[in-house]
C-alpha cells in the first residue's frame, strides 16, 4: 500500500475542545505530578495563574478527542493495527489553561517511505489556538508498517 | 530562579508501570488502545501482553521539564520513541542541558529501562530567564 502524496498540504476540518480542571487533576494523578499548581485552583493562582495550566503534553490528549481522528488513516486505507506512535514534537506559544476552549486544525506536513516500502512515515502537524492566538504546534509521525513488504 | 548551565543535569525516577498505572493513564489521555490496557486483546493479536502508552513516558519527560523550570520557559519539546515500554517496568528520565546560547537553553533527554533500553530520545529548548 503506497500512500498518495498528493494527501500532503490536505488539511481535516478543524475541532474544538476545553480542558476540564477534574480532567486535568486526573492527568496529574496518572503522571505522578504532585506539583499543587496542577491540581489546586488557589496554587495556581498564587503562582500567577488564571486557572490550572493545561501540562506539556497534555494538548495530544485533547487533541485525540477528536470525533473523526480516526477518519484520516481510514480513508487512506490504513489498518490503525499497523500503526507505530515515531515521534511527537510540541512548540509552545502561550500556555493554555483550564476552561480554556481550544481549536485543533491538523495538516499533513509530509508522507515518505523507508525500507523499500516497508515503512511508511506521516508527518502531521496540529495548530492549536485559542480564540485565533497562537497556543501550540504539535507535529506527530506516525510509521505505518507493511506487513506484506516487510515479508 | 533556575539558572540553566551547560552539563547541568536532571533525573527523576517514575513509577514502576503497573497495569493500573496504564489504566489510569488511558482514562487520563482518553487513549483506550486495547494493546495498553486488555491483555486479551492483545494475545488475540499475537501481543504477547501489555505495554506502556509512549505518550505516559513523554509525560514523565514533561514533569522533568516542569520540575526543572517553569512550564512557561519551554518553547520546544520532541520526542522520538525508539523501543517499548513493557509493563511493570520502571523508566528513568534524564536530560542534559547541552548547550546555553542567547537566552535559550538546548536540553538533551532520554526515557530509559533499568536494562539499558532507551525508549524515548528527545530534546527540548527552554528559556533562561
Amino acid at each position: 500500500m503506497a500512500i498518495d502524496p498528493a494527501v500532503i498540504g490536505t488539511s481535516a476540518p478543524s475541532f474544538s475542545t476545553g480542558a476540564e480542571r477534574g480532567r486535568l487533576r486526573f492527568f496529574a494523578q496518572a503522571t505522578g505530578q504532585n506539583e499543587a499548581v496542577y491540581t489546586d485552583v488557589e496554587a495556581a493562582a498564587a503562582a500567577g495563574h488564571p486557572d490550572l495550566p493545561v501540562p506539556p503534553t497534555f494538548l495530544f490528549c485533547l487533541e485525540m478527542d477528536n470525533p473523526d481522528r480516526g477518519r484520516f488513516l481510514t480513508d487512506l486505507g490504513v489498518d490503525v493495527r499497523t500503526i507505530l506512535h515515531g515521534g511527537q514534537e510540541f512548540a509552545f506559544h502561550a500556555q493554555a489553561y483550564a476552561g480554556d476552549t481550544l481549536t485543533f486544525r491538523t495538516e499533513v506536513k509530509d508522507v515518505y517511505v523507508k525500507k523499500g516500502g516497508a515503512l511508511e512515515f506521516i508527518v502531521r502537524d496540529t495548530h492549536v489556538t485559542r480564540d485565533g492566538e497562537p497556543i501550540a504546534t504539535l507535529t506527530s509521525t506516525i510509521v505505518v508498517r507493511d506487513p506484506k513488504a516487510a515479508k | 530562579m533556575t539558572n540553566l548551565n551547560t552539563g547541568d543535569a536532571l533525573t527523576i525516577q517514575a513509577p514502576k508501570i503497573t497495569r493500573t498505572a496504564l489504566a489510569l493513564y488511558a482514562g487520563a489521555s482518553g487513549d483506550h488502545n486495547p494493546v495498553h490496557i486488555d491483555t486479551d486483546a492483545c494475545k488475540a493479536v499475537g501481543i504477547p501482553d501489555v505495554f506502556a502508552h509512549g505518550m505516559l513516558s513523554m509525560a514523565y519527560l514533561g514533569r522533568l521539564l516542569t520540575d526543572w523550570v517553569p512550564q512557561a520557559r519551554i518553547r520546544t519539546f520532541g520526542v522520538r520513541f525508539s523501543a517499548i515500554t513493557p509493563v511493570n517496568t520502571t523508566p528513568v528520565c534524564a536530560g542534559t542541558v547541552t548547550k546555553v546560547e542567547d537566552g535559550l537553553a538546548h536540553l538533551d533527554l532520554t526515557v530509559s529501562l533499568p536494562d539499558g533500553t532507551v525508549t524515548l530520545q528527545g530534546s527540548a529548548v527552554v528559556t533562561t530567564d
